[in-house]
């Protein structure tokens, strides 16, 4: 599950056209204040609904393309044990991908629609999966960090004032419990091992780190769509604040470990009582997202090919569905 | 390439274990009732979350609209003589 | 008949049925985010966690036998191709939708029967993993039952596509029910399953699947043979153990 919310467009909110949509926003607005869950149905702004519907595709796309670095190594996993863990892990993407894309379809818009702008470009997904998994370390590092950034996210989205993305989400932090724990008992192996492992893992994560951090978009005066969605509480924190939160619980963790970090500037500062860290590259970030990256154009060449693949398959289910269903009404 | 067909979408109701009722808790997408209920077995019970699987066309459910919330449900609300903390018992009577 | 003894026949037939499992595993592990669609995916990567969490259990049990500190991983990562005694079934690629649930159909159906066979086996372990096995099967074959009527009786293009699949891998079928040597000798022990008895009953669930799938059955006899009693593979399997074995051949004795 990766609860990416980087690659939002900032959405022009309405003028109210008349007293009538003033008094549903106010209420709207009310509800949400008060901490009562917004359904399927209910009334909401326009904005509200487009938001909802842009960052949970955004999400759900996330999932499914993240199947395909880790997808990678399935065959090459080195023991039966981390074959059948990366499996598992790989499937629950796939899941989460799902529940996400129904939770969105409450919404109006269904996942061949979504599935549509994914392939056409205009929907996003998360950054991160444009960058390659190259050895058999980043099946941890993805794990550990990558995962570990997700549920930073998505431990505040459980607490979304949209019903069914807060309970798809609640499902997903805990089904997840268990894909960062095994990225990073991964890498304790690897640290613990030759000399060339321990290699493999320092490489891996200076490729995946700064990414990773990434993951959370952009810096919060550069967000400002980011307010709004803070006050419909689709999102609970800002991107800076869960930027933080991740890199003061990760710091500890790659110490353990016996890594360093790749940032010069990162170092824990007393009066904060938070850990310092270096300038993003958001240059990189900014094409990475255009189409740039190392992988954007294969991701999205797997995935229509697989859809393609299949047409004839959900084609040739469809046409026996409606057979019965005549045989049934003769 | 567009799909002409989607496959319907289905909501999936599971009992977690024996005595409690079915419970929902997503939705799939599938050609046939069959398809639906593997497909949520597949994606909704890797866990051994479930002892039994409803699914259900999404669209032969029909809700209560959201606008007729008061209507529907708020004149149960002054009604309070169905709840038993409505009436005072004397302790003397007894467990009742 | 064979030089084998009774404990190296054993070992050999614990890790013979765990390579099916790995290998039709590894197989339906490829279909990762290739599937038609999300619960598709879904479904298959449950039948791969099912089919190599058999060959775990197999080879567990077979290193254990085996006495001389081997794990399921030596059998896995360590053998050579010759060593591999899976069924040629289990190993063609895996072609499109159609050919893969043509493949799982035919070997599901026969795990259904073996495993249901290897229950009563006088080995008690074998007999266990064969009720564990049993279930998952069970569900592959009716998973793979109807998406085959599906295929079969869906459209035009599907129909001709999936028979085409039923006429392709038909020659791999009569393998299944082959005895090697050392079969013949633990079936004498009442621990081997008696493979060849199977035929009749998978002949009569393939029948009435394809059947109802408006398919019909190759009339072609000829078997292709020689994974399950010579380790004499397709081309193709070279290709899958160079990919599953390729970390523990580039880093020798590393835990990972």
């Amino acid at each position: 599950m990766y609860g990416d919310t980087s690659i939002q467009k900032p959405i022009k909110i309405a003028e109210p056209t008349s007293e009538e949509q003033a008094r549903l926003e106010e209420l709207f607005q009310q509800k949400i204040d008060d901490n009562i869950k917004i359904e399927p149905q209910e009334w909401m702004p326009d904005a509200y609904r487009k938001t909802l519907v842009r960052q949970m595709s955004q999400h759900a796309h996330s999932e499914v393309i993240g199947m395909q670095p880790e997808g990678n190594w399935l065959t090459r996993a080195p023991s039966l044990r981390r074959k059948v863990i990366l499996l598992a892990k790989i499937q629950d993407e796939g899941g989460h991908g799902l529940y996400i894309y129904a939770a969105a379809e409450t919404l109006g818009t269904s996942r061949a629609e979504m599935i549509e702008q994914l392939q056409s470009g205009k929907a996003k997904y998360s950054s991160i999966f444009n960058y390659p998994a190259l050895t058999w370390a980043d099946m941890g590092t993805i794990g550990w960090l990558v995962d570990g950034a997700a549920i930073t996210n998505q431990v505040a989205l459980s607490r979304g004032s949209y019903g069914p993305y807060s309970r798809a989400m609640i499902r997903i932090c805990k089904e997840e419990s268990f894909h960062q724990r095994q990225g990073y008992e991964l890498l304790l192996t690897l640290s613990k091992g030759t000399k060339e492992q321990k290699e493999m893992l320092q490489e891996s994560v200076n490729r995946f780190w700064w990414p990773s951090l990434m993951m959370f978009g952009p810096n919060d005066a550069d967000s400002p769509h980011s307010a709004q969605s803070l006050k419909w509480k689709i999102k609970k924190k800002s991107n800076d604040q869960l930027r933080q939160e991740f890199i003061d619980a990760t710091v500890p963790q790659a110490e353990f470990l016996g890594i360093t970090l790749p940032d010069p500037d990162l170092k824990w500062n007393e009066e904060r009582g938070h850990y310092d860290y270096g300038e993003i590259d958001w240059e990189e970030f900014g094409n990475v997202i255009k189409g740039n990256g190392p992988c954007n154009k294969q991701r999205i060449a797997a995935h229509v090919k697989a859809h393609e693949d299949g047409a004839w398959v959900r084609e040739a289910a469809a046409a026996y569905a409606e057979k019965q269903q005549n045989k049934d009404v003769a | 390439m567009t799909d002409t067909k989607e496959w319907p979408l289905w909501e999936v109701f599971i009992r977690s274990k024996a005595g409690l009722d079915h419970k929902h808790c997503g939705s799939v997408h599938a050609s046939d009732s069959e398809m639906a209920l593997e497909a949520a077995r597949d994606v909704y019970t890797r866990r051994s979350e479930g002892v039994s699987i409803w699914v259900v066309p999404s669209n032969a459910i029909t809700a209560s609209k959201p606008e007729d919330k008061e209507s529907l449900f708020e004149p149960a609300d002054d009604k309070i003589y169905r709840h038993p903390t409505f009436y005072d018992i004397p302790k003397g009577a007894g467990k009742m | 008949m064979t030089n084998l003894s009774k404990q190296e026949a054993l070992v050999q037939y614990a890790a013979q049925i765990g390579d099916n499992g790995l290998i039709i595993g590894h197989r339906m592990s490829e279909w990762c985010f290739r599937a038609p669609s999300i619960e598709m995916e879904m479904a298959l990567m449950n039948c791969a966690l099912d089919l190599i969490g058999q060959a775990r259990e197999l080879y567990t049990y077979a290193a254990k036998l085996d006495g001389t500190g081997k794990t399921e991983d030596d059998f896995a990562y360590l053998r050579d191709e010759k060593d591999f005694r899976n069924l040629l079934l289990a190993e063609v690629p895996n072609g499109d939708w159609g050919d893969t649930i043509v493949r799982l159909f035919f070997m599901s159906a026969y795990n259904k029967l073996f495993f249901t066979a290897l229950t009563k086996s006088t080995d008690e372990e074998l007999a266990a993993i064969g009720a564990k096995s049993l279930k998952e099967v069970t569900y592959h074959l009716r998973f793979s039952s109807e998406w085959l009527i599906r295929l079969g009786d869906g459209t035009d293009e599907s129909h001709e596509r999936v028979q085409k699949s039923i006429n392709d891998l038909w020659a791999y079928t009569g393998e299944l029910f082959t005895m090697t040597d050392g079969e013949k000798m633990l079936l004498e022990e009442g621990i081997a399953v008696d493979t060849a008895a199977l035929k009749p009953e998978w002949d009569q669930i393939v029948t009435d699947v394809l059947t109802q799938a408006t398919l019909s059955r190759p009339e072609n006899k000829w078997a292709h043979k020689g994974g399950k009693a010579e380790g004499i593979h397709t081309e193709s399997f070279g290709y899958i153990i160079a990919d599953m074995q390729f970390m523990q051949r580039r880093y020798p004795g590393c835990s990972w």
